[in-house]
């Protein structure tokens, strides 16, 4: 499965358009990392816990979508965009979405 | 009387402990963004969206991301900035460390794979709020373009040492 942010492939030719495909995931961290988080507040830093908590839920969103892709029979997935909004206090969600596609052999 | 003198004095603490560790935190940031921007210099990344046809390249998606936190110092001066309005300097460069670091960390990635260009670059930008914490997320993905010959030697020499 080729997964890429291009819209084309220099070399292959796209033979079929299957359509969007999507994947998403929503996850928060348990109370301990919240509240180790509010105390680097007060210094600043990165916040490791959810650095990795929002790369975490990035695969499993991307997993997802490339599952959907499958499911339509596409060997490929272009164009890709992601998007990250916070929508509960210490829950984020990821969302991640491509085009399906069919590309011929090399 | 005396609790309003604790509550001053807690956060004049929480103001000069803020003050203090997050420059130095910003300065080493700094520090080791810059060094590494001249490690990774080799490799471009371009935010066009047409990929060069000079030769054969195969893809894949690169991303990098980092969660960056304000400091209680920060906090306080950019709400005393909100009052009269201006450019929130102290947020500008937690920004740019972030944005920074997250492409760092994608050329990392493209590096590892032996790219040569990170094509359609992209930045995504969120606020993480948990209650009173102040977070934004940068992540920045790209596609890794990968010059054929490499990666055919790659798998010819990871054949070799099975």
């Amino acid at each position: 499965m080729l997964i890429s942010n291009l819209e084309l492939l220099p070399g292959r030719l796209i033979q079929r358009h299957l359509g969007l495909v999507q994947g998403s995931s929503v996850r928060s961290k348990h109370v301990g990392r919240d509240i180790a988080a509010s105390i680097k507040n007060i210094f600043g830093g990165e916040l490791k816990g959810y650095t990795e908590l929002l790369s975490d839920s990035r695969e499993e969103a991307t997993e997802r979508m490339i599952e959907q892709a499958k499911a339509l029979g596409a060997n490929g997935v272009l164009n890709i965009r992601y998007s990250t909004s916070s929508i509960a206090a210490g829950a984020a969600e990821i969302f991640v979405y491509g085009t399906a596609v069919v590309l011929n052999d090399e | 009387m005396s609790s309003t003198l604790f509550q001053v004095l807690g956060v004049v603490l929480l103001l000069v402990l803020g003050y203090l560790f997050g420059r130095v935190a910003e300065k080493r940031h700094y520090a080791r963004i810059i060094r590494r921007e001249v490690e990774m210099q080799h490799l471009p990344v371009v935010a066009s969206r047409y990929p060069p046809i000079d030769r054969e390249y195969s893809q894949r998606l690169v991303a990098g991301s980092v969660v960056i936190a304000s400091d209680y110092f920060k906090t306080f001066l950019a709400n005393l900035i909100n009052i009269f309005g201006g450019r929130v300097t102290p947020f500008e460069s937690m920004l740019d460390r972030a944005r920074r670091e997250s492409i760092l960390r994608m050329k990392y990635d493209a590096i590892q794979l032996n790219a040569a260009y990170v094509f359609n670059v992209k930045f995504d930008t969120t606020r993480i709020a948990t209650g009173k914490v102040a977070a934004m997320e940068v992540v920045a993905y790209g596609t890794a373009l990968i010059p054929v010959e490499t990666s055919a030697s790659v798998v010819k020499g990871a054949m070799r040492a099975q």
